[in-house]
């Protein structure tokens, strides 16, 4: 009656879905978060339409950015304080499986609920209606590469009690070809240029992550279970 | 089985944390129908022999090997054999208990909630099944653990400090618990300050500092 991996990441997922939800708070934080610095923005400098429109798709990709570090700090912390980690991590499925599942859950209440009100905040923004899909399908890949690279300063930075700015400082330089690649595809997809390329460079991030990060990650876990 | 009988067996292991020589040179076997009490005052490295048996710390010399193998070599199958209670109960304050015990118990082997309720009833706290592990008292999450290595239902025992915060009734049902499990041909591995009394085959093992 051995359990699969397949059937033990759904239910770590749901384990954290289920977490989540159980404190809305902390799950709408990043949303607001999201939504407030890209409003304060428009405030701050001479709301021209054509000024904003040009920086819009920096700021969008800056506040993403900002927004989904928020709550990476929790990512394996909270287990790891309660000792929930060291049973997972001798569950028998192996770590690597229960690092994916973690980070992926993680995903889907932050990067995947920020694609969500991106529309929200592109309209504020001033960027044309045209420019959605591009805009959510890069944030979409942007913020799950995200996920992955913040998995492994997580697993890093768990055994620190205030591990939140170290984290940010090893994630946010190597978040830097997101940023470039995923404002530039929305900045494309403004001003009419094709974002194919850039678009494709995100989605190479994204699989080069996902395939290479889980086994990092599991590697710090393991080195600050020690 | 390899041929001293030990399913078990700890060889020669050395652990340094920094500069303090924890455990020097650790060797025990234990066997089926047998419960390994480790003692000792705090500091001399009991939780560090438990940690290291479950192969959660890799001792820096010396070996644990799980039937004759080497438990890094064999990691997905002794896990799978294995139970571990820390000394901290590890719950999620925002689950209730049996959400916690399906969590934790669903990853290693399929299990009904009836299941684990009927564990939760043998610990004494089926009434606190639905309630979020964080109106617990420690002692009824002590229990909540406990059922916890119940559920599943793996042949050896790691266990920290299980009396911890127990009441008399608790202490004794822990002891049973752990005396049934032995006699029944598990394998438990307890680190305890207390007299163990029970009705199976004790072994001691008493670090010192």
């Amino acid at each position: 009656m051995n359990v699969g991996a397949w059937e033990a990441m759904i239910l770590v997922v749901r384990r954290e879905l289920c977490l989540s939800f159980r404190r809305p708070d902390q799950l709408l934080q990043p949303l607001v978060f999201f939504l407030i610095v890209t409003t304060l923005f428009p405030l701050g400098i001479n709301p021209q339409l054509s000024l904003l429109r040009d920086m819009a798709p920096g700021v969008l990709w800056v506040a993403a950015l900002l927004s989904s570090l928020l709550s990476l700090d929790s990512l394996f912390k909270s287990d790891a304080d309660d000792g929930t980690l060291e049973q997972l991590a001798l569950c028998g499925q192996g770590l690597t499986v229960i690092v994916v599942a973690k980070t992926f859950a993680h995903w889907l209440v932050t990067g995947a609920a920020l694609v969500l009100v991106s529309p929200i905040v592109g309209t504020a923004l001033g960027i044309p209606v045209s420019a959605f899909a591009t805009m959510m399908l890069s944030l979409a890949l942007g913020s799950l590469t995200l996920s992955w690279l913040g998995a492994i300063g997580a697993a890093l930075t768990v055994g620190l009690r205030r591990g939140n700015v170290l984290l940010s400082l090893i994630v946010l330089p190597l978040a830097m070809p997101l940023l470039i690649f995923g404002a530039g595809a929305t900045d494309g997809a403004i001003s009419g240029v094709s974002p194919v390329g850039a678009l494709y460079f995100l989605a190479a991030l994204c699989v080069f992550t996902c395939t290479l990060a889980p086994f990092a990650a599991t590697v710090a876990l393991r080195i600050t279970l020690e | 089985m390899n041929s001293t009988g030990a399913e078990l067996s700890v060889e020669g292991v050395h652990v340094w944390r920094g500069d303090r020589h924890v455990l020097k040179g650790v060797s025990v076997d234990l066997g089926a129908r047998e419960l390994l009490h480790v003692s000792g005052p705090n500091g001399t490295g009991k939780t560090t022999l438990l940690r290291v048996v479950c192969g959660l710390l890799r001792p820096e010399q010396g070996a644990v090997s799980w039937l004759g193998k080497s438990i890094a070599s064999v990691r997905a199958e002794y896990q799978a054999a294995l139970a571990y209670a820390s000394h901290e109960p590890a719950l999620k304050g925002d689950l209730t208990a049996l959400e916690n015990l399906r969590f934790a118990v669903g990853l290693k082997r399929r299990v009904s909630a009836a299941d684990l309720r009927a564990g939760l009833e043998r610990t004494g706290v089926a009434a606190c099944a639905d309630l979020p592990a964080r109106v617990l008292s420690a002692g009824q999450r002590r229990r909540v653990a406990m059922a916890r290595v119940l559920a599943m239902s793996a042949p050896l025992w790691l266990l920290d400090e299980p009396f911890t915060n127990l009441d008399d009734a608790g202490a004794g049902l822990v002891s049973g618990l752990l005396q049934d499990h032995v006699q029944q041909g598990g394998l438990a591995l307890v680190v305890a300050h207390h007299d163990l009394k029970l009705d199976c085959k004790v072994r001691r093992l008493e670090l010192t500092a």
